[in-house]
């Protein structure tokens, strides 16, 4: 509209100027009294000339466009813009009391040092790197690429991963909200590291109007704290589905269902398949959402596990809530009871208490008070703490 | 026939897909307000924060998960507002329109003017503070405004057919939104340079817009909560400065304000930064009637200068 404004104008001036000429032809010949005439025909189009001038004007004026921005570029410029976004967690942990196990945890050890990595690749992927750096060793703990939009409507992921069995699995240390990990964990789904192995990790959305339904399948080396793999046909694999509903604005429910299954450490053809179940409930009022919060979560897992003999069949389940009462401030407690995997008629049972403290959310200092009965009959009672502290990128939080 | 069955079967396709041609996810209700303004019926509009809840604490719950997998638009505060939940559910929405950097991921930010923006050396030392500048812009209704018309483009160029609606829709928002301007700045004329203190630093651009003077802040920094320390100091200097006005945002607690309330004499008033704050507030222009209002009753009740 604005371009064409001028050559309208510049179109109409043109008739006006060509028919002035004639005008003047016309006055030599006919009598003065036309004269007047003319002028008031010249006046009239003139007028109308305005007119069109005036509408074409409203009709080019641009919405009143907002005022000029000096101030809203992101500052950029260098190569670093594509560095990834790095941050450190440093997991500090204490223990006190007496632990006869031979597991026991130090009196005092910088648990672990996780540096992450993360940036998107291309258009396409996205890939996360931790390494963690650990009082004995350093390791990938994960590192792999993450393709969000695989035709199919797929996620897929591809490299080292912590498994999606279960859901402290597939958590690292740092988002736990105790120091260690229920007994469940350590004596049947692989303590610390879990199944974390190399492979390939597929999951779908389920689309249905009753529940958010996702499948996630999963294929692994089958080299692990549970698996052993010694031919290249001795792949693990982990299945899980996950349905979540919302209960309301401020309540939900997650439920899940594990499978894993690989060759175990006896040798090879000997099979372990692990089933688990897990269940979360969650209260956030979102008025107060960084106030209040209760989270109340159990894992039950049985193992069964093939052996030269028969085969040894193990449960194991945790129970546990946490409820936040002020601002930085969170109390928890623990229910453990698992037996051992390799020999199921050993019971390990525990119960733990816990209260966290919040500085920021970059920091949190946690005590837990931690009884354990072990199968043999010893007990163990300590009182853990835990120094968290990340620098570096903000992550996302936790769900 | 079968063909008439197919023709008439295609034709009620064809007309009752553009009802809602562009799906649209709004990270807070406020966007999606812009985006019910500017595309009416023609598109669907879900926001995912709601407005009397802190949007930098949102969780990453799966539902959202399926509400961004059928998204053709995202719209995003952006300023890292939403950086604590938002990544995740993009990631795992399976859908490659709103991916960052896709053509259906819209950052509102970057057509706001934005305030704040640190300079020199940051550090969490300064609190959670946002590198890339303040990111509660959108209380400036010229922001609204250029967001509005960011929407706008972005929805003309993806559905083309409506643009002119679109165009439209957006010239009838400008001129209620010029209205209601007129409305509040004349309400707020005669309260220029009054000091106020403001829980968070949610207030920036209301307070550039309207000439008001934000002297301290509950939070000794950004996302601390209050300490002792620092709020014997704000009660001393807001008594200094006869600070009448104590804007808390609707999903702190108000301990904290109601005691400075007592020591100072001010008033605490609840203000919510956004659309769906109070159920009042229906629409983007309703925020600042509803704001404005409960501001300038409150200074007339205190008699604050």
């Amino acid at each position: 509209m604005r371009a064409t404004a001028p050559v309208l104008r510049f179109v109409l001036t043109g008739l006006v100027t060509l028919a002035l000429p004639r005008f003047a032809a016309a006055q030599d010949a006919a009598p003065r009294d036309d004269v007047a005439q003319l002028r008031s025909e010249i006046e009239a189009l003139k007028a109308s000339l305005a007119a069109v001038e005036a509408r074409l004007a409203a009709l080019a004026a641009p919405p009143p466009a907002p005022e000029p921005l000096t101030s809203s570029a992101i500052p950029t410029g260098s190569s670093k813009v594509f560095n990834p976004d790095v941050a450190v967690v440093g997991n500090f942990l204490g223990a006190a009391g007496q632990n006869p196990s031979p597991g026991a945890p130090p009196s005092l050890q910088l648990s672990e040092a996780e540096a992450s990595f993360q940036a998107v690749v291309d258009p396409y992927a996205r890939a996360d790197f931790y390494l963690t750096f650990g009082p004995d060793e350093v390791g990938v703990e994960e590192g792999f690429i993450t393709f969000p939009t695989v035709p199919g409507g797929l996620l897929l992921k591809v490299g080292k991963m912590r498994d999606a069995f279960g859901k402290v699995d597939s958590m690292h240390s740092h988002v736990l909200p105790w120091t260690d990990r229920p007994l469940v964990t350590q004596n049947l789904t692989g303590g610390e590291d879990g199944l974390a192995d190399a492979g390939i990790s597929v999951s779908k959305l389920i689309p249905n109007k009753l529940v958010f339904l996702e499948a996630t399948a999963q294929a692994y080396r089958g080299e692990s704290e549970i698996f052993k793999a010694p031919r290249r046909e001795d792949l693990a694999y982990v299945g899980r589905l996950r349905a979540y509903r919302d209960l309301g604005e401020s309540v939900n429910l997650d439920l899940g269902g594990s499978f894993a299954r690989g060759n175990n450490d006896v040798g090879p053809g000997f099979k372990t398949r692990l089933f688990g179940v897990d269940a979360t409930f969650r209260y956030r009022p979102l008025r107060r959402a960084i106030y209040r919060r209760l989270i109340a979560r159990s894992e039950l897992v049985w193992s069964r596990r093939e052996e030269a003999t028969a085969d040894a069949k193990a449960f194991g389940f945790y129970a546990s809530g946490e409820y936040q009462f002020a601002r930085r401030w969170y109390a928890g407690v623990r229910y453990d009871r698992s037996d051992r995997a390799d020999a199921p008629d050993l019971t390990d049972k525990g119960a733990s208490f816990l209260l966290t403290w919040w500085p920021s959310e970059f920091s949190q200092i946690r005590g837990q008070y931690r009884h354990t009965r072990f199968g043999e009959g010893t007990k163990a009672d300590e009182f853990l703490f835990q120094f968290l502290f990340s620098i570096g990128a903000h992550g996302a939080h936790a769900f | 026939m079968k063909r008439h069955a197919a023709a008439l079967a295609l034709a009620l396709l064809g007309t009752s897909l553009p009802a809602h041609a562009v799906n649209v996810v709004a990270t807070t209700e406020d966007l999606a307000a812009l985006a019910r303004e500017v595309g009416g019926d023609k598109v669907k509009v879900d926001a995912i924060g709601k407005g009397y809840q802190d949007p930098h604490f949102v969780e990453a719950k799966p539902s959202f998960i399926f509400l961004m997998n059928k998204a053709d638009l995202l719209i995003v505060v952006g300023r890292e507002l939403e950086i604590g939940w938002l990544p995740p559910l993009v990631l795992q929405s399976r859908n490659a329109k709103i991916q960052p950097g896709a053509n259906g991921y819209l950052d509102a930010s970057l057509s706001a003017k934005i305030l704040d923006i640190p300079t020199g050396q940051i550090t969490r030392a300064m609190g959670d503070v946002h590198p890339q500048g303040n990111p509660h812009f959108w209380l400036d209704p010229g922001n609204g405004r250029r967001v509005a018309q960011a929407i706008q483009t972005k929805l003309s160029a993806m559905d083309a057919a409506n643009a002119a609606y679109f165009a439209q829709r957006y010239a009838d928002f400008d001129k209620r939104l010029a209205e209601g301007e007129k409305r509040w700045d004349a309400a707020m004329a005669p309260y220029k340079g009054l000091k106020i203190v403001t829980y968070h630093r949610s207030w920036p651009n209301f307070a550039d817009r309207f000439g008001l003077d934000v002297m301290g802040y509950v939070e000794p920094k950004p996302g601390i909560p209050p300490s002792p320390a620092h709020t014997l100091d704000l009660i001393g200097a807001m008594k200094q400065g006869g600070v009448k006005i104590l804007l808390v945002e609707p999903y702190f607690d108000l301990k904290t304000p109601n005691s400075i309330a007592r020591e100072t004499g001010a008033k605490v008033l609840v203000m919510p930064p956004s659309v769906g704050g109070d159920k009042a507030i229906t629409d983007y222009v309703k925020l600042f009637d509803y704001d404005v209002n409960l501001l300038v009753a409150a200074i007339k009740e205190t008699g604050a200068k």
